[in-house]
């Protein structure tokens, strides 16, 4: 009796657990293979009044505000309203990410758009979607393959996005650096690019020292711990670098519990990176000084490529970067904020 | 049939010396932990100890140094590893799903007090209200944990591996997979200040849930029924009690402090991240409940010492901020407690200790 109720247990939590993937997960072979016939109908029907079908891989829209923003601005655009067929699938875990890129190569999508978790294992599935006649089209981040294998690539520039900061952040003529630098996950394409040209303005020059670096893996508590046991040892600092908006919240949440002024006027300058709209307003605010943007929209960009490869057209350029710039709490507008806030 | 344990008799031994008696006590590790960090502290930097009054970005004086941090940092691990404490010694297994639940009820009490709205100036909802329905929550997901422990005689660890697995995307669903802010100072009263107030709130809301653990713990038979269970739970029933009753009571019981905590959390910047927040911290509330002294496989139990474990465990991690060690290399550092901790009471270790301590005994009776 109790095998039984084990095993009708354990079933209904693997049941429970599929459906709680719900969202993500089992909807994607689930529509592919919906949309596995409507694939093999397009030669049959008028090529114009058909549904471009596409695939698109993408990471936890929970990790951050970015992701967020990112994820609900592809999901708004591959719409059937505006001639997609599209299917999602949202995991930071990049095997689930390759084995659903494989699914949706074999249902034959006529368009992959991939941000892939990691930069590497992508080879199979990108030689399997050229065999199969699947354009990829990376967005938002990079991946380590030959330019051949995929059509275009929509991403931000992390290294530009760092030396535009740290340019700034120069520009600023304090006659002392005392950094605390909180750093993102670390081997991601943005901890990377933002990472290094900070090590290397401050390896380079004297009057630039760290006087900590953390990485606080994108959390704003830990970066609020981090800046808080700075605070209480004692050492002086005046800039804080914090990889994205999150933790740059979670320091100055540190600095105001300890009553440290910050921002315009202030004693620390706080930097953060992404584009959230709450951010923004701290900036405009003189809260914060610093934001560095990073554009999660690329769905309209991946958009117009494909309408053009469609249309017969080759992209003019196969890497494209998000246009992208640093917006400081002087020159700052509220027509920015509503331009780029998400 | 597990034999029934018989608890050694506590008979006190005048011969013994001090030291030894001090050891056997169950606090000695915690205790001895703890005495450790103060004196490294004290000696590579007393000014780790200094403690100052500073006036917060409000106009408020408040507390600020580097126990403070540790007190304050401490609230939401001390709140969990009471709950933890409870449902170990009640199933003798632990719940891995803390962290999870308490994304859970974050989102739950921030969508309450925006309103929906992804940010909100001023709170939409009575506060206390909204806590209110986050301790529902959780305590709901408690019950569904204990009911499939105590009733399905699941393994605690796989039975709470459901919520560990689905509780951060329920989290992110109870909010359509926004990010709330809320931006109303009264909120992040209870993870800050109160003006005027210099101790951080925490701490009060911390001293709060102790006491009214100690006053259960002292006037109900909460303490002798989760020992019993644990003990042995046949025999229990013999003796009338419903086990079953009382597991599900103690993971409902871990389901409130989840919620506690959890409030705590998101108050203290008004804002959640349902993949990172309190990232790990089963670890850490289990950790708790072992460096108290507390065997993971249930029975007798000492609350305090998982208090005073908790303690210790952020007295390490606000030490090693301190010396600049990368936060990604702490769990290394509380490796090296768990193993220490693990190889001190395997069964072997422990008998070979035994025997060390009879032998000068013996030889000293044989002198007398």
């Amino acid at each position: 009796m109790k095998k039984i109720f084990c095993l009708l247990l354990t079933l209904s939590m693997v049941l429970a657990l599929a459906a709680c993937g719900g969202g993500s997960g089992t909807s994607a072979p689930a529509d592919s293979g919906t949309s596995a016939p409507a694939d093999t109908q397009a030669p049959a029907d008028t090529a114009g009044g058909d549904l471009i079908t596409v695939g698109v891989i993408n990471n936890d829209p929970n990790e951050s505000g970015y992701r967020t923003a990112n994820d609900a601005a592809m999901r708004a655009t591959f719409t059937e309203a505006n001639g997609y067929k599209a299917t999602f699938y949202n995991n930071n875990d990049a095997a689930q990410q390759i084995a659903t890129a494989q699914q949706m190569v074999q249902d034959e999508v006529d368009f992959l758009l991939l941000s892939p978790a990691s930069t590497t294992g992508w080879d199979t599935v990108l030689q399997d979607a050229q065999a199969a006649g699947t354009q990829v089209i990376l967005f938002d981040r990079m991946l380590e393959a030959d330019e051949s294998m995929y059509v275009a690539a929509v991403v931000s520039d992390m290294p530009a996005e760092g030396k535009t900061a740290v340019d700034w952040l120069a520009a600023q003529g304090l006659s002392e650096y005392n950094i605390i630098h909180i750093q993102g996950h670390m081997g991601s394409d943005a901890q990377l690019g933002r990472t290094g040209a900070l090590d290397e303005r401050v390896a380079a020059e004297g009057s630039w020292n760290y006087v900590t670096q953390q990485t606080a893996d994108w959390d704003e508590a830990t970066a609020r711990t981090i800046v808080q046991s700075v605070i209480d040892s004692g050492k002086p600092f005046n800039v804080i670098y914090a990889e994205n908006n999150g933790m740059a919240r979670g320091a100055v949440a540190a600095l105001d519990a300890a009553g440290i002024t910050h921002g315009k006027d202030g004693d620390v300058i706080v930097m953060g990176f992404d584009s959230d709209k709450w951010a923004f307003e701290a900036v405009l605010e003189g809260s914060w000084n610093y934001m560095g943007l990073c554009n999660p929209l690329q769905a309209d960009t991946v958009d117009a490529i494909i309408k053009d490869l469609a249309a017969g057209k080759q992209p003019a350029q196969k890497i494209i970067y998000t246009p992208e710039q640093g917006f400081d709490c002087n020159t700052l507008t509220q027509a920015d904020v509503d331009t780029y806030g998400t | 049939m597990t034999p029934v344990k018989i608890p050694e008799p506590q008979v006190k031994q005048p011969k013994e010396s001090l030291f030894k008696r001090l050891t056997r006590q169950q606090l000695f590790i915690p205790v001895a932990a703890l005495i450790l960090l103060v004196l490294f502290n004290l000696i590579a930097d007393p000014s780790f100890f200094a403690v100052s009054i500073k006036e917060n970005s409000l106009g408020n004086p408040v507390l600020s140094g580097n126990i403070i941090s540790v007190l304050d940092n401490a609230s939401e691990l001390v709140i969990l590893a009471i709950g933890m404490t409870l449902v170990t010694a009640s199933s003798g297994g632990q719940d891995i799903s803390v962290g999870a639940t308490m994304a859970i009820a974050g989102s739950v009490i921030l969508r309450m007090v925006c309103g929906g709205q992804v940010t909100a100036d001023t709170m939409q909802m009575n506060l206390l209200l909204a806590v209110l329905i986050g301790v529902v929550v959780t305590a709901l997901f408690g019950a569904f944990n204990g009911i499939l422990v105590a009733y399905f005689k699941i393994q605690p660890m796989v039975a709470t591996l459901i919520m560990y697995t689905a509780g951060r995307s329920i989290a992110a669903w109870i909010n359509n997979n926004q990010l709330p802010i809320i931006n109303d100072i009264g909120f992040k009263y209870a993870g800050t200040f109160l003006p005027g107030i210099p101790v951080p709130t925490p701490i009060f809301i911390t001293i709060f849930v102790v006491l009214v653990f100690w006053l259960v713990l002292k006037f109900t038979n909460l303490g002798l029924y989760t020992q019993s269970v644990g003990i042995n739970a046949n025999s229990s029933r013999l003796n009338g009690l419903n086990p079953q009753v009382v597991k599900l009571l103690t993971y409902v019981i871990l389901g409130v402090c989840v919620a506690v905590a959890g409030f705590i959390r998101v108050s203290r910047s008004g804002s959640i991240n349902y993949s990172r927040i309190a990232e790990n911290i089963e670890m850490d509330a289990i950790l708790a409940v072992a460096l108290g002294g507390n065997a993971l496989s249930g029975g007798k139990f000492n609350i305090y010492g998982s208090i005073l474990g908790a303690y210790v465990i952020q007295f390490l991690t606000t030490t090693l901020y301190k010396y600049d060690v990368p936060s990604t290399a702490l769990p290394a550092y509380k490796a090296v407690v768990v193993i220490l901790l693990v190889v001190l009471s395997a069964p072997v270790v422990r008998e070979k200790l035994a025997r060390m301590r009879k032998a000068p005994a013996k030889a000293a009776k044989e002198v007398s």
